[in-house]
C-alpha cells in the first residue's frame, strides 16, 4: 500500500517502520514557532517541565505579531518576556518592525522547506502547507514541549484528496478556492484528516495563492493542508531557504480518506456570511450588504497578490463615505515592495489606511475593531461572533478584489462592476 | 503506573454545535497569562451567565466539533482553573482535544451521554471502561488511545515531560 505525502513526512520523522491513521506517533519537528500570545505560556511550561534550554536553537523563532505594536502594558509585558527569553536563549526573534505577520516572515525569509515538519504556536502554522510541509497549530503546552525535546504526539491523520481542475475565472482568487473546499466538507469535515491540493488548477496557483488555500485548511478542522512542491516551489525557493529538500507526492496507490473535485471553470468569488467560515454563498447572493469597514490583509490575504488586486480596484476611486478601510501588508518587506510600486499611495488617495504588519484586528486585538451593528467584509479567515471586536459585529470573508470593490461601493458588489464604471 | 482518577461533577451543557474558540474565550483577552484570571472570561462570547454555574466541581457536556478555531490554550486552561472536571462531547476539534489532554483536563466523546445530559445532572466518568454516566443511565464513550488517557491520568504533558526528563 502506498503512502500519502503526509505520511510520507510524517514517517520520515518518527522512529516508526510504519504507520497507520490513528496511530499515536511522537513526531520530530524541523522549526518550532511561537508568538507573543503562545510564547509566555510555553516558556513557562517548559520551565515547569524541568528543561532550561531549547532543543536546537537553530529550529526555533519567535515573532511579536500578534497584540503588536503593543495596545496596552499587559501586551508589551508579553513581547516584552519573547524577546528577554529569545535573548537568553539566543534563538531568533523578530521584534517589531523587524519581520511582520510570523506566517508571512517564515515563508519569506526561507525558514520552510518541503518535507519539513513545522509546529507553531498559532492555528494558522497550517498555512506552510503551501511549501510542501506538514505544519500545525498546536497549543502553548505542545509548543513548550517541542521547544524542550523537539518533538510533539501526533495522532496519524488520514488524508483528503481535493483536486482543483481547470482554469480560475476572472475576480477569483485562492481564497475562493479554499471556501469552496470548507462549503464542500464543513468546518469540521477536515477533523483528523490533511487537506492535500493537486489536479492541474492547483499546480497553476502561485506561492501566494497556495498560501491562501492552506491558511484556511484549519477551518475546516485540518491538521494542516498541503502542496505537494513543485517547479513553483523550487523557484520561490531559490534564493530564500539554505537547506537542501526534495519534492515529494503521495504515491499512486495511496489511500485517501475522500477525494473532493473542484471544477474551476465553474467557481465564481465566494463570501463566508456571519458567523462561520462555513457558511459560505456566491457573491451574487451578498450583493447590496452594506459595508462599514473592510479589512484587506493578514496571514492568509496579505501578500503582493492581494494588494495588487486591491490596488487595481482602488486606482483612481474613493472608499465610499460610509466605509473604513484598513490594509495590513503581511509583513515589513511585503510593505516596502508596495510602497516601492507605489501601491501605498494609491491606497491613501483612496481614503485608506495601511497599517503595520500585525494580527491586530483580525482576532480582535485591537488595530480597527469593529462597533455594535457594524458589517465588515474582510480578507481574513474568521467571522466568528466578535472576533473582530463587538459580538454584534459581522464580519463577511472574501477575497482582495471583492473586499476593496465593497470598499469603494458601500457595500458588496461584483468587482467586475467597479472597475468597469469610469474612473474620476 | 498513573493514579485512577475519578472524574465527576454536575453538567453545565452547551446545546449547540460548532462553538469556536472565540466566543469560548475571545481574543481580546489573550493578553492574560494568569489562568486564575483567565477564567473570568471563560464563556464571554458565548453566554457570560454560564460562569454562574461553575460551582464546585462540574462536567462540561457540548455538542459537535467543540472549540474549533485558534490553537489558545486559554480556553482549557480557563476551564480547568474553574473546576471543570471533564469535557464530554459530541465530537471535537483537534487542537481543542489536544490541548486538554496535554492539560490533564479529561475529554471523553460520548454523543449519546452529551445529547442524554440536562444541566444540573451528576455526571460520572469512567476513562477506563469508557462509560459516562449521567444520572442513573450509563453510555458508551470512544475509547480514549491509551497514549491519551495515560497523559490525563498523569496530570498533562508537563508531568509526563518530567518523567521523561527523570528517567
Amino acid at each position: 500500500m502506498g503512502l500519502t505525502l503526509a505520511e510520507k513526512i510524517l514517517l520520515a520523522h518518527t522512529d516508526a517502520e510504519e504507520i497507520q491513521p490513528g496511530e499515536i506517533v511522537m513526531v520530530a519537528c524541523d522549526l518550532v514557532m511561537a508568538n507573543d500570545i503562545s510564547g509566555s505560556v510555553a516558556f513557562r511550561e517548559m520551565a515547569r517541565m524541568g528543561v532550561t534550554r531549547v532543543f536546537d536553537r537553530s529550529k526555533v523563532l519567535m515573532v511579536a505579531d500578534h497584540f503588536m505594536p503593543a495596545k496596552d502594558v499587559k501586551s508589551a509585558e508579553l513581547q516584552r518576556i519573547l524577546k528577554d527569553w529569545s535573548g537568553e536563549q539566543g534563538v531568533k526573534f523578530y521584534d517589531q518592525g523587524r519581520g511582520g505577520i510570523e506566517h508571512a516572515v517564515m515563508v519569506e525569509d526561507g525558514w520552510v522547506v518541503p518535507g519539513d515538519v513545522v509546529a507553531g504556536g498559532d492555528s494558522h502554522t497550517c498555512t506552510h502547507g503551501a511549501l510542501g510541509a506538514f505544519a500545525t497549530g498546536l497549543g502553548s503546552t505542545d509548543i513548550a514541549a517541542c521547544l524542550a525535546f523537539g518533538e510533539f504526539w501526533q495522532s496519524v491523520p488520514g488524508t483528503i484528496k481535493v483536486d482543483f481542475s481547470g482554469e480560475k475565472q476572472p475576480f477569483v482568487s485562492g481564497k475562493d478556492l479554499i471556501l469552496a473546499v470548507i462549503a464542500q466538507i464543513g468546518v469540521g469535515g477536515g477533523t483528523n484528516h490533511v487537506l492535500e491540493f493537486v489536479g492541474d488548477g492547483a499546480a497553476a496557483l502561485s506561492i501566494d495563492e497556495r498560501l491562501a488555500v492552506a491558511n484556511l485548511a484549519v477551518e475546516a478542522g485540518s491538521e494542516t493542508g498541503i502542496f505537494p512542491a513543485d517547479e513553483v516551489t523550487r523557484e520561490y525557493l531559490d534564493g530564500r531557504a539554505t537547506r537542501d529538500w526534495v519534492p515529494q507526492r503521495s504515491d499512486p496507490d495511496a489511500r485517501f480518506a475522500r477525494e473532493l473535485d473542484i471544477e474551476l471553470g465553474s467557481l465564481g468569488p465566494l463570501i463566508a456570511m456571519p458567523h462561520s467560515p462555513g457558511n459560505v454563498v456566491s457573491l451574487d447572493d451578498a450583493k447590496g450588504i452594506p459595508i462599514d469597514q473592510a479589512y484587506i490583509g493578514n496571514c492568509s490575504n496579505g501578500t503582493m497578490t492581494d494588494l495588487r488586486q486591491a490596488a487595481q480596484v482602488f486606482e483612481g476611486r474613493k472608499v465610499h463615505d460610509r466605509c473604513r478601510v484598513i490594509i495590513v501588508p503581511a509583513s515589513v518587506k511585503i510593505y516596502r515592495e508596495a510602497l516601492a510600486e507605489g501601491l501605498v499611495d494609491t491606497f491613501l488617495e483612496a481614503g485608506a489606511i495601511v497599517s503595520t504588519p500585525t494580527c491586530g484586528a483580525c482576532f480582535g486585538g485591537g488595530m480597527g475593531v469593529l462597533a455594535a451593528g457594524e458589517k465588515a467584509v474582510a480578507t481574513t479567515n474568521r467571522n466568528f461572533k466578535g472576533r473582530m471586536g463587538s459580538p454584534e459585529a459581522e464580519v463577511h470573508l472574501a477575497n482582495s478584489w471583492v473586499a476593496a470593490a465593497a470598499a469603494v461601493a458601500g457595500e458588496i458588489v461584483d468587482p467586475a462592476e467597479v472597475l468597469g464604471s469610469v474612473v474620476a | 503506573m498513573s493514579e485512577v482518577r475519578v472524574f465527576e461533577g454536575r453538567a453545565i451543557v452547551i446545546d449547540q454545535n460548532n462553538v469556536d474558540t472565540d466566543v469560548l474565550y475571545p481574543g481580546a483577552f489573550l493578553n492574560i497569562p494568569d489562568p486564575e484570571l483567565m477564567k473570568n472570561h471563560l464563556f464571554e462570547g458565548l453566554d457570560p451567565t454560564l460562569r454562574d454555574q461553575l460551582v464546585g466541581d462540574t462536567v462540561l457536556v457540548v455538542g459537535e466539533n467543540f472549540g474549533m478555531g485558534s490553537s489558545r490554550e486559554h480556553v482549557p486552561q480557563a476551564m480547568k482553573a474553574a473546576g471543570i472536571q471533564c469535557v464530554v462531547g459530541k465530537s471535537f476539534a483537534r487542537i481543542f482535544e489536544r490541548n486538554c489532554v496535554n492539560l490533564g483536563l479529561m475529554i471523553m466523546t460520548a454523543p449519546q451521554a452529551a445529547g442524554a445530559a440536562n444541566p444540573g445532572d451528576m455526571v460520572r466518568i469512567d476513562a477506563r471502561a469508557s462509560t459516562v454516566q449521567v444520572g442513573d443511565a450509563t453510555f458508551d464513550a470512544r475509547p480514549l488511545p491509551a497514549f491519551m488517557l495515560e497523559m490525563i491520568e498523569l496530570g498533562g504533558l508537563v508531568p509526563w515531560a518530567r518523567r521523561r526528563v527523570a528517567s
